[in-house]
C-alpha cells in the first residue's frame, strides 16, 4: 500500500469510526432508558399491588 | 401521515446506509483518477462532509430563530441536536482535511490558509454554544440564551464558505467558481450522490438523537409523575 493510498484510506475510516462510535453511544444510551423504563414498569405494580 | 412520521427514522436510517454504499462505489470505481493522484479521492468525503457541518449549524440556527421567533414548543431542543450533529461532522471536515493537507501539501495545518483558520473558527465558536448552555440552569433563560448564541455563529457561515473566494493568495483548492464545478461530469456526479449520503446520514443520526433526547426527557416527567 502505498503512502498516498495510506491517507486516502484513513480519511475514509476516520468518517466510519465516528459513526461507529456515535452509534455505541446512542445503543448505550438506549440501553439505559431501557433499564429505566423497566423500573418505572416495576414501580407502577408496587403501586398497584 | 402518522405513518410516514413513525418510518422516518428507519426510512432515513436505511436510505443513509444505501447511499453511503453507494458512494464509495462511485468514488473509488466510477469516478476518474485526475492529474493530482489518488488523494483526490478524499474530495469526496471532505467537501460533503464540511457542507453537511454547514447545514447542521445552518438547521440549529434556523431552529433557534423559532424559538426565539415564534415560542415553537421543542425548537430549543432541536436546534442544540443540529448543532451538536455539526460539531461532529465539523471535527470530520477537520480530520479528514487535515489528512489530506498531510498528504497533498506535506503539513497537516496551515495558519496560513484563511478557509481552514475560519472553519476552525467557527467550529470552535460552536464548540462554546455547549459551554454556554451547561453552564446555565434548563429552563427558558438557557432556550434564550443558546438561541440568541447559535444566530450569531451563522453569520460565521457565510464568511468561511467565501473566504477561500475572497483570499488573494492560497493553496486550498477551489471546486466551485462562478463559471460552475471544475471537475467532469462523473466527478460532479459522484460528489453529487456523495453529499446526499452525507445529508441523509445528517438527518439520520439528528432524528435518531432527537428521540433519544425526547425519550429521556418523557421518562423523566414519568418518574416525576410517579414519585
Amino acid at each position: 500500500m502505498s503512502v498516498e493510498e495510506k491517507y486516502v484510506a484513513a480519511a475514509y475510516l476516520v468518517v466510519f469510526v465516528a459513526v461507529l462510535v456515535y452509534l455505541l453511544i446512542i445503543s448505550t444510551k438506549l440501553a439505559r432508558l431501557e433499564r429505566e423504563v423497566g423500573e418505572l414498569v416495576e414501580r407502577v405494580k408496587e403501586q398497584r399491588g | 401521515m402518522d405513518t410516514l412520521n413513525r418510518n422516518r427514522l428507519p426510512a432515513l436510517a436505511a436510505a443513509a446506509g444505501i447511499l453511503v454504499a453507494v458512494a464509495i462505489a462511485m468514488i473509488f470505481f466510477y469516478a476518474p483518477v485526475d492529474q493530482d493522484g489518488l488523494n483526490q479521492k478524499i474530495f469526496y468525503f471532505h467537501v460533503p462532509v464540511a457542507l453537511t457541518a454547514y447545514a447542521g449549524f445552518g438547521w440549529g440556527a434556523w431552529k433557534a430563530l423559532l424559538h426565539l421567533w415564534k415560542g415553537k414548543p421543542g425548537a430549543d431542543l432541536e436546534s442544540y441536536v443540529a448543532i451538536h450533529q455539526g460539531i461532529i461532522f465539523g471535527a470530520l471536515t477537520l480530520l479528514t482535511g487535515s489528512l489530506w493537507a498531510r498528504v497533498r501539501w506535506g503539513h497537516w495545518w496551515l495558519w496560513s490558509e484563511d478557509q481552514l483558520v475560519l472553519f476552525l473558527v467557527l467550529f470552535l465558536f460552536y464548540s462554546a454554544y455547549f459551554m454556554l448552555r451547561f453552564s446555565v440552569e434548563p429552563g427558558r433563560m438557557r432556550a434564550n440564551l443558546s438561541a440568541v448564541y447559535a444566530l450569531f455563529g451563522v453569520v460565521l457561515i457565510p464568511i468561511s464558505f467565501a473566504a477561500i473566494r475572497l483570499a488573494k493568495e492560497y493553496i486550498h483548492p477551489i471546486a466551485f467558481t462562478s463559471e460552475g464545478p471544475q471537475m467532469s461530469g462523473s466527478q460532479f456526479l459522484t460528489f453529487c450522490v456523495s453529499w446526499a449520503a452525507m445529508l441523509t446520514l445528517l438527518a439520520a443520526l439528528y432524528h435518531l438523537e432527537l428521540a433519544g433526547k425526547r425519550l429521556d426527557a418523557r421518562l423523566r416527567e414519568l418518574r416525576e409523575l410517579l414519585a
